[in-house]
């Protein structure tokens, strides 16, 4: 981990949006938009910034990882295959019936899985316990909780927002996936929590913003959360929901929608060839 | 609670819980204490005054406080989470549903004030239906002790149990009860005194209201068994087949709804092998304040009367 290489990290952030495709597959409904707006992110937690030991996933002195949106589990479930925590081949079977992928995260059931969130809001809180463990127990792990920016408006958000302020907990990092929509529109049109920064750093957070589809700028903000400066840090991250794949950008049907035959694979042609790739706003 | 007080033979159940935490947590370094701003009353306040890093403090915001104590769970702690018995039921349900059973994160979410023993507060802060929610949620383990003896029993069985428990604290006075025939332990139905024309399932407060109905039926002639059943799921059908199969009749009493509690898993264990059973217990209402919980208990009907009156009905007597 720690690798700083651009061109090593952007290889890895394709071949999560590649899964994440081929764990959607064709006709069935999956999460794509929300999963490639994490993508990104997701690759620098696992391929730069985490300590993990996909060998040895209960490591107590890992640093966890929470997918507090987690219908966005594609973008993980591929990351951990990568890794190694399972076999690439799996990804196709999500959301078979039986199968150790779920449409949900379960940590039961998926190597690497720390939590079982989706029924969003309660993430954050999952992880201000674990990092309250990890000050009792004198280890030096860290806590990445990603949540959605739509999810902000769950109530319980804003107690763990609070409680990790009180309790003083430098070793949660929460990273919003900023990507102006939820299942139904625009969050600017529909639902708008306002301002994000300037709401987390009035309960007392560290606030860090980044582009977050800017691997170079993602690695930055996450060494930046390292500094302990007795808070919590929140990386406010601009994305694109659907990023990386043309017709599935900034459209809400692509929240939870299907692709055809033909959208599977143009999604993959244009994955694998970097369509997008460098024209991050 | 009002009569004649034997101060050796009563105690204060939520008393006994906050001395029973503490001594867990002084033997076992894992064990961590989450309340909502109630720990004097939920009696949490003893692990905070003598473990203070162990104590977490989380407002009154039980969703958060029960999903931070499956975060604690899910690295190692064993977290006891402190609220009114329907807030953290009610309030943070979806939260022991998807975090904390799902996952069976070892989280022991302890109910203070179940039922009406909190009484003066009214319906807001008592709970009917508490027993009825957990019983439906998979991998979750229900334990409703019937006296201060198996409330620190229960605290021993939580901390042994890895993964979810439901512990109910009653804010009443509870006798000290002898068993007839104990159970390997609280997780098995116990016989509290021997019947041979009907059986009479209770727990709580209610089997101390049981033992008292034998009395008087037994007057009349009526011999009425009372199993006491503490431990509301997981409760193998067996367990309750064994008390049945050589009666009349039965009779559950709950301080609970007649919806979803004792009496509806005695019905669902005995449904193949079925008797004419009598369910004692919140008649599908809410409560109200009273200035004693005894008053509340007798305005519901969960009374040792309420008892012998349906065993003359049930057994044609009377």
């Amino acid at each position: 981990m720690q690798n700083r290489d651009m061109d090593y990290l952007k290889a890895r952030a394709r071949q999560v949006r590649e899964g994440i495709v081929r764990a959607i597959g064709v006709n069935n409904k999956g999460h794509l938009g929300g999963s490639m707006s994490s993508a990104d992110l997701v690759t620098a937690l696992y391929f730069y910034k985490m300590r993990h030991w996909p060998d040895d996933p209960s490591n107590p002195d890992r640093d966890r990882f929470i997918f507090s949106k987690g219908h966005s589990v594609l973008a993980q479930y591929a990351a951990l295959a990568l890794c190694g925590y399972f076999p690439l081949q799996a990804l196709p079977s999500t959301k078979k019936l039986g199968s150790f992928l779920q449409g949900h995260p379960e940590r039961d059931r998926t190597p690497g899985v720390e939590a079982n969130t989706g029924s969003l809001g309660q993430g954050l809180s999952i992880g201000l316990g674990m990092a309250l463990t990890g000050r009792l127990d004198s280890r030096d792990y860290r806590v990445y909780v990603i949540l959605g920016d739509a999810e902000l408006a769950e109530g319980q958000i804003w107690e763990a927002v609070t409680a990790a302020a009180f309790y003083r907990v430098a070793n949660l990092v929460a990273i919003v996936d900023h990507n102006k929509l939820q299942a139904t529109g625009v969050i600017s049109e529909m639902y708008d929590v306002g301002e994000i920064g300037r709401k987390f750093a009035a309960f007392g957070w560290r606030v860090l913003e980044t582009d977050g589809h800017d691997l170079a700028s993602i690695a930055d903000a996450l060494d930046a959360a390292d500094e302990n400066t007795g808070q919590p840090v929140m990386i406010l991250a601009h994305t694109v929901k659907g990023k990386g794949v043309s017709f599935a950008e900034n459209e809400p049907s692509f929240h939870n929608g299907a692709l055809t035959a033909e959208q599977y694979e143009q999604a993959l042609g244009e994955i694998v060839s970097g369509w997008g790739e460098g024209n991050e706003k | 609670m009002d009569g004649v007080k034997e101060m050796k033979s009563k105690a204060c159940p939520r008393e006994t819980y906050g001395r029973a935490l503490l001594k867990a947590a002084e033997e076992d370094r894992r064990i961590v204490a989450l309340d909502a701003d109630l720990s004097g009353s939920t009696m949490s306040c003893y692990v905070r005054r003598s473990y203070p890093a162990r104590y977490f403090e989380m407002g009154i915001g039980e969703q958060n406080m029960v999903a931070t104590a499956v975060g604690l769970a899910l690295s190692g702690k064993i977290p006891f989470v402190h609220s009114f018995s329907m807030f953290v039921t009610g309030r943070a349900f979806e939260q022991v549903r998807q975090s904390v059973a799902l996952p069976k994160a070892n989280v022991k979410l302890v109910g203070s004030s179940y039922g009406f023993s909190d009484f003066g507060d009214g319906a807001t802060h008592q709970t009917v239906e508490d027993v009825a929610i957990m019983r439906a949620i998979p991998n979750m383990t229900i334990l409703s002790p019937m006296d201060p003896g198996e409330v620190e029993e229960a605290v021993r069985l939580a901390r042994a149990i890895e993964g979810p428990v439901y512990l109910r604290i009653s804010r009443s006075e509870m006798e000290f009860l002898p068993k007839e025939i104990p159970g390997k332990s609280m997780l098995e139905p116990s016989l509290m005194a021997k019947g041979e024309d009907i059986t009479v399932f209770a727990n709580g407060l209610m089997t101390a209201e049981a033992l008292l109905a034998r009395e008087t039926l037994l007057e009349e002639g009526i011999s009425a068994r009372v199993v006491n059943v503490s431990c509301l799921k997981p409760l193998p059908k067996e367990m309750i087949l064994r008390w049945t199969g050589d009666v009349e009749a039965v009779i559950t009493i709950e301080e609970h709804s007649v919806i979803g509690g004792l009496g509806s898993a005695v019905l669902e264990a005995t449904a193949l092998e079925p008797k004419p059973t009598f369910v004692i217990g919140i008649d599908d209402a809410f409560g109200q304040s009273a200035w004693s919980h005894r008053e509340l208990l007798e305005h519901y009907g969960l009374t040792a009367a309420a008892i012998c009156r349906a065993a003359r009905a049930l057994l044609k007597r009377g």
